[in-house]
């Protein structure tokens, strides 16, 4: 008879030896770190590579932790600036646990982290706030020069004007980090940074802002309405200066020529008429002859002697001869 | 090996239960063994959750039992976040917020503190499967949140006139390199394609006021215009009409000098034939001006000088009669 091997025996220590091991392996995945605990104490290290791992069984638990950024999304609160206006601040910001035994030492699980991010964010949030103008929280360059609508470049007021700001919103925000960053670090927690999401105005500050917009705008409105009125006016006046300058030029030019014509004229008469005396007792001789066609008409009534040269003849064929008393 | 069913007995070979059992139990290996990746995505594929590749579509092979557990990213689909507006519907679950959360998302305040409303759209596309899936438990929404901080930041340094009419495109550009910067400093594993602006509008109670000024710039053209029509109308009319004034001027000089041109050289001829044979031309004229002078005149007296007191009366026209 060949020596036989207990089957059963090995059977059973095999089959036990893989439930040892299924129970001493775990795997840790990308996006987890673990820490291995002890009756409920931490031991060693958080396990950050992800793949499989192997712990004690059954006197070891593995605790799973995030390992991935997460996300802080604060709640809109209203708050007032140093210039006492009421806005309503809606912040996040990204943390990540860095140090996942402190963690789950102090926090155990997200919901009381976040609950410490609340209220130690509010709170520098709201300091923040408090010590700084309501502009420094919105703008970020300091320097920018902002383009300008040609149309309304020279409106009254502060249209088209950024107000001035000392250190912008970028380094609001990193203020806001660097107080807060310590103060959550004993938590185990890397806050990595801390944004403002939407800053905007509370409900009674917005009606007061839109009165304001909506009195700019009217001003703007008016100025051009008059710079129309005004335009119209110029040109209207331009109007009646070229009608004015074309009709007393016009005049001027007419005068001028007829002067000239009627000099040229009379020289040309006087230089005929004057020639010679004789000239002369003819022209007027002429003349006087025209005269008498233009002068007596029908409605005339002449008396006429005989001595005149015309009826010098009605007395006597020849008037030369004196007549005798 | 007989297998009874109802009152019919099958007569089955036990090889044949064999084989076909066995075939059974490697389909069953290979379903999971065997997996496919679509065309628009990268398969990730974790072994123990540890990372050990990135695989391109198509057919491929896994350890079974979920030792191996593959992940699949949609790399080449083009992804679009909404902000301010937007209707839900989309497979992307971070593409829109819920409609009273839009306005808060839209409304801003400006570098000179007015308000306005902006809605604007961001695409993109995940570039980095491994960092989008590892390094961030809500990429999504920390890109929507990015987003918004980003476009308020570039907001916040314009005035309310760039943001809504001068500034679109730099808006648009700016938000672009700045959302860029910072998506790739996170390490979200996203790729931002692009900015775009949607409406861009001052608060509801405040448009009609922004309507007023074009209004008012439309009607300052407006009287400009008629202002030109009026002197259209009238100058050219002008000056064609003093043109008309100096020509009849000139008209007049010609005319005028000409007369006088004639009636000088008319003198000058007469005057010639004077010289000749003055008494007898006096006269001539003398009697022919008195010939076409007397019989227009209706009564004409003649008095005889030699006679005195009571005249005797020579009636040389006949007298309209008279009762």
């Amino acid at each position: 008879m060949k020596p036989t091997v207990p089957l059963l025996p090995i059977v059973v220590v095999v089959v036990l030896a893989f439930i040892l091991l299924l129970t001493a392996a775990y795997t840790v995945s990308e996006t987890e770190q673990v820490i291995i605990t002890q009756f409920g104490r931490p031991v060693g290290q958080a396990v950050t590579n992800a793949g499989l791992h192997l712990r004690m069984p059954f006197i070891q638990e593995v605790n799973r932790i995030e390992k991935r950024v997460l996300r802080w999304d604060g709640r809109p609160s209203e708050m007032p600036t140093k210039d006492k206006t009421y806005i309503i601040v809606d912040a996040f910001g990204r943390w990540r646990i860095g140090d996942a035994k402190q963690y789950y030492l102090r926090l155990k699980d997200e919901r009381s982290a976040l609950s410490r991010l609340d209220d130690i964010l509010g709170s520098e949030i709201r300091n923040a706030i408090a010590r700084h103008e309501l502009i420094e929280v919105i703008r970020t360059t300091k320097d920018r020069e902002p383009e300008r609508d040609a149309a309304i470049e020279d409106a009254r007021g502060n249209v088209g004007n950024l107000y001035p700001i000392h250190k912008g919103r970028a380094k609001v925000q990193q203020e806001i980090l660097a107080n807060a960053a310590p103060k959550i670090e004993v938590f185990g927690i890397e806050l990595m940074d801390v944004q403002f999401k939407r800053i905007n105005y509370n409900t009674s500050v917005r009606t007061r802002i839109y009165e304001r917009m909506v009195s700019e705008r009217q001003q703007i409105a008016e100025r051009f309405r008059s710079e129309g009125a005004g335009e119209a006016a110029k040109i209207l006046g331009q109007k009646e200066k070229d009608l004015q300058t074309i009709e007393s030029e016009a005049y001027r030019k007419t005068q001028q020529i007829q002067g000239d014509a009627d000099a040229e004229a009379s020289e040309i008469y006087a230089r005929a008429y004057n020639q010679s005396p004789e000239a002369a007792a003819l022209y007027e001789f002429l003349k006087t002859m025209d005269t008498y066609k233009a002068v007596l008409t029908n409605d005339t009534s002449l008396i006429l002697t005989t001595d005149s040269d015309f009826f010098k003849f009605l007395k006597r064929a020849n008037p030369l001869q004196p007549t005798t008393p | 090996m007989e297998i009874r069913v109802g009152n019919t007995y099958y007569n089955i070979r036990p090889r044949l239960l064999l084989i076909v059992a066995g075939a059974a139990l490697a389909i069953s290996l290979l379903s999971t063994v065997i997996y496919t990746v679509q065309a628009e995505s990268q398969g990730i594929v974790l072994r123990f959750g540890r990372y050990v590749k990135t695989v391109e579509p198509g057919l491929h092979f896994k350890l079974p039992y979920g030792l191996d557990q593959v992940l699949e990213v949609p790399v080449r689909r083009q992804l679009k976040q909404e902000f301010g507006f937007g209707a839900f519907g989309s497979s992307n679950p971070t593409q829109v917020v819920s409609a009273d959360e839009q306005d808060a998302e839209r409304s801003m305040v400006t570098g000179d503190l007015n308000a306005a409303t902006v809605e604007w759209i961001i695409q993109y596309r995940i570039n980095n499967p491994r960092a989008f899936l590892f390094n961030f438990r809500e990429p999504g929404e920390t890109l929507r949140d990015v987003s918004e901080s980003v476009m308020r930041e570039v907001v916040g340094d314009r005035t309310v006139d760039e943001v809504i009419t001068i500034g679109r495109q730099e808006i648009e550009s700016e938000a672009l390199v700045r959302l860029q910067a910072v998506v790739k400093k996170y390490g979200i594993g996203v790729g931002i394609d692009q900015v775009q602006l949607k409406n861009v509008n001052p608060p509801i109670p405040v448009q009609p006021s922004f309507n007023e000024v074009n209004q008012a710039q439309q009607e300052r053209e407006k009287s400009i215009n008629v202002a030109n029509g009026e002197y259209n109308r009238a100058v050219p009319r002008a000056r064609g009409e003093a043109e008309q004034r100096i020509s009849a001027a000139e008209g007049y000089a010609v005319k005028r000098i000409n007369e006088a041109q004639g009636d000088a050289t008319r003198f000058n001829a007469l005057l010639a034939e004077y010289l000749k044979a003055p008494e007898v031309t006096r006269r001539r004229i003398y009697l022919e001006t008195m010939e076409e002078v007397l019989p227009q005149v209706r009564s004409k007296i003649i008095l005889d000088d030699k006679a005195s007191q009571p005249l005797p009366l020579l009636q040389l026209g006949a007298e309209p009669k008279r009762p």
